[in-house]
């Protein structure tokens, strides 16, 4: 058994976020993190390998330096990384990126007792879609917003957060999960970890490695072969340095709930 | 290069909305993206359909959709479609889309669309916008749009007005980025669209009775589904989710004249925005509130819609709590706490009049709505 854990190295956006003049994001100046619902998959896979010893093997699509998260992902426990990185990947929307990461796991290879698990959300993309379609390339089922996950044998019952309430929902394995924050809480690297992170296997697949799988077509893969494109970018209005309210009466109060209805915020 | 059916745009036709129902019943959503449909649908010179999944009977909810502008109701009927599943009904969904070609489909953004819309796309091979919060077919009010909500320099640029692209604008990056997607190539354009965005029509009985009701063909058997909803369960009493909740009004030191009434005018406000309560640490230090309702450095960080701070000064380690939220809402009755200063609208004022006024003019506008 083992599980699969697709992980994003993102831009920190819970800080600053500093634009540029074009309404690009200024990617140099914040600080990379691990995507934090990816922090709870990961969290999810080393707990059922504390309990199985099942082997925990941590994926993602990016540049180069994103191999530094595999490393750290691997001092807190999982055992092999894989980094998928190859210019002809660069610009893919999500329907591509699914496809680009379900050939990636699909020659790592998934089997009858295997779990993939994602995040639910990206914080840059912030699409939620990479995880479902995953699932749908590789013809698995799919629980997403799990907020429980309990195996026994190849029996999954899983907690699946709804708005008000919950589902239960039991799936077979092999089957993809997406998390959520409220699954666990993420454990720290430790010593021995960062120690044994440089033994362990990380690999790269390239476009080379990859090219021949039947998921990959030139056509449906990076900028060009994206379903969607942006067509414009740009920031919302500033937060402007705020607005005092004159008086403190019932004129007042309804200026202040216009301006929440206007802007879709009741 | 692959052939896709959905490449093959000139075949597909109508707007149609996914039309969610839990329990039987419809969500509020599917008539905000009725209505938003009927403005795109009529921007196009088209059709704007419903399609409703669910269990035997769920035909007699359909004809309600007209009434916010459906032209027509593709109803899907069976036992296994009463409970929401992602196999059966990505299953349904994509053999009548293939079959029936719309060139857009509305999906409420949901915890349940966004389960169901990328499975879906990915299946049908075309492109889903995520959590959109504005659209647009007619370049004209596109352009109109960004005039309004963006700094871009909309004069300068070439524009093509013959475009009939959907124009799916949506935040990403934590909001701090708005990026509007184009799906050119595959049909339908997918969108799923946060809930409580779009503006729903009035109610119009005679559309609804007007609104035409069809039963499309579609197989389903178990051998299609794979996974088991085993229970579903309502939540009974909201816990305090400080972290989760989309609305918070915290009250500080400034409810000490009257604690008890504070807290309850705090959670009237709360309750009519679907929000939580949480505190200063001067509320839970003096025993006012239990600690899991504490905001700030050694409390809870949020990033709700809307904080609204009652009688809260400001001090650094609370503002390190949710200076982060979307929109601040200060009422403080001194006019230089700093909570004003990274509040986005201040009312300087006595807690115990203002909140109350507050509860009510936000009571109005969402009725007015
Ligand atoms: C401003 C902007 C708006 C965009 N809007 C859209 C849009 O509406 N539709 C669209 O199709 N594309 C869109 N994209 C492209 C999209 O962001 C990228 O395809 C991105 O690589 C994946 O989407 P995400 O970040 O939203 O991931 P999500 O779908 O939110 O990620 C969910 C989970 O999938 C896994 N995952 C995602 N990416 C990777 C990766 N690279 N490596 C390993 N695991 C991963 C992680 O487990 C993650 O938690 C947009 C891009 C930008 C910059
Ligand atoms: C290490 C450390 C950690 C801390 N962590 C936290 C933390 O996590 N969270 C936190 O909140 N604090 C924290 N504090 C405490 C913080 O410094 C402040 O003492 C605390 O936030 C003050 O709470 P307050 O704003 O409710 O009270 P006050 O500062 O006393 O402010 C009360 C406000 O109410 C206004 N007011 C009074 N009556 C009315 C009325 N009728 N109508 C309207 N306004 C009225 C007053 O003008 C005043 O601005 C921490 C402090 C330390 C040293």
């Amino acid at each position: 058994m083992k599980i699969i854990v697709c992980v994003k190295q993102v831009p920190d956006t819970s800080g600053k976020v500093a634009v540029n003049p074009d309404g690009t994001l200024n990617r140099a100046s914040m600080q990379t993190i691990t995507n934090p619902d990816d922090m709870n998959a990961v969290e999810a896979a080393l707990k059922m390998k504390d309990a199985t010893g099942c082997k925990v093997i941590v994926v993602t699509m990016g540049p180069p330096p994103a191999a530094g998260m595999l490393r750290e992902l691997m001092a807190m426990g999982a055992d092999e990384g894989v980094l998928v990185s190859a210019r002809e990947f660069g610009g893919s929307d999500t329907y591509a990126t699914s496809q680009i990461l379900a050939a990636a796991i699909d020659t790592i290879g998934v089997e009858k007792d295997d779990i993939v698990m994602c995040g639910r959300q990206a914080i840059d993309g912030d699409t939620a879609q990479v995880g479902p379609q995953i699932a749908e390339k590789l013809g698995l089922p799919q629980v997403t917003y799990a907020a429980d996950i309990q195996k026994d044998g190849s029996t999954v019952t899983v907690k699946r957060m709804l708005e008000d309430g919950y589902m239960t929902i039991k799936a077979q394995t092999p089957c993809l999960l997406t998390c959520i924050k409220e699954l666990n809480n993420p454990r720290y690297m430790s010593i021995g970890g960062i120690y044994a992170t440089y033994n362990k296997p990380l690999e790269t697949f390239d476009y080379e490695k990859l090219k021949d799988h039947r998921l990959i077509d030139a056509t449906t893969i990076g900028l060009k072969g994206s379903p969607t494109n942006i067509f414009k970018s740009f920031t919302p209005p500033q937060k402007g340095a705020g607005m005092m309210l004159e008086g403190a009466d019932k004129a007042t109060c309804e200026q202040l709930a216009g301006i929440l209805a206007k802007k879709h915020i009741i | 290069m692959s052939n896709f059916n959905s490449a093959d745009i000139a075949a597909f036709k109508d707007v149609w909305v996914f039309c969610e129902q839990r329990e039987g019943k419809l969500m509020p959503t599917d008539f905000e993206l009725i209505s938003k449909g009927r403005d795109l649908a009529n921007e196009l010179g088209v059709n704007v359909c419903g399609l409703l999944l669910g269990g035997k009977g769920i035909e007699s909810a359909a004809k309600e959709l007209g009434g916010y502008g459906a032209d027509k109701v593709y109803v899907c009927e069976d036992e296994k479609l009463a409970v929401y599943n992602t196999d059966a009904y990505a299953k349904v969904i994509c053999d009548v889309i293939e079959e029936l070609k719309p060139e857009a489909f509305l999906i409420g953004a949901t915890n349940i669309g966004r389960d169901l819309a990328p499975r879906c796309a990915a299946r049908l091979h075309t492109g889903l916008c995520a959590d959109c919060t504005h659209l647009d077919i007619d370049v004209a009010n596109y352009i109109q749009f960004l005039r309004e909500s963006s700094t871009l320099d909309v004069d300068g640029q070439k524009w093509d007005m013959e475009d009939r692209n959907l124009k799916m604008t949506r935040p990403a990056f934590g909001g701090h980025l708005m990026a509007t997607i184009i799906c050119p190539r595959f049909r339908p354009c997918m969108a799923t669209v946060r809930p409580g965005v779009m503006k729903k029509n009035a109610f119009d009985q005679a559309k609804a009775d007007a609104c035409v009701i069809e039963k499309p063909a579609f197989t389903l058997s178990d051998a299609d589904i794979h996974t088991e909803v085993t229970e579903v369960v309502k939540a009974a009493k909201k816990l305090v989710d400080l972290i989760g909740a989309d609305f918070i009004v915290s009250v500080g030191r400034g409810i000490s004249k009257d604690v008890e009434g504070g807290i309850k005018l705090a959670e009237e406000l709360a309750a009519e925005l679907g929000g939580v309560v949480g505190g200063s640490r001067a509320t839970i230090d003096s025993g006012w509130l239990s600690a899991d309702h504490q905001v700030g450095q050694t409390g809870k960080t949020v990033h709700p819609k809307v904080y609204i701070a009652l009688g809260i000064s400001g001090a650094i380690q609370h503002k390190a709590g949710m200076q982060d939220s979307e929109c601040i809402i200060a009422v403080n009755k001194n006019d230089t706490a700093p909570i004003f200063e990274i509040a986005d609208y201040g009312i300087c004022g006595d807690l115990f009049k203002v909140t109350p006024m507050l509860t009510e003019a936000i009571r109005a506008a969402k009725a007015a709505k």
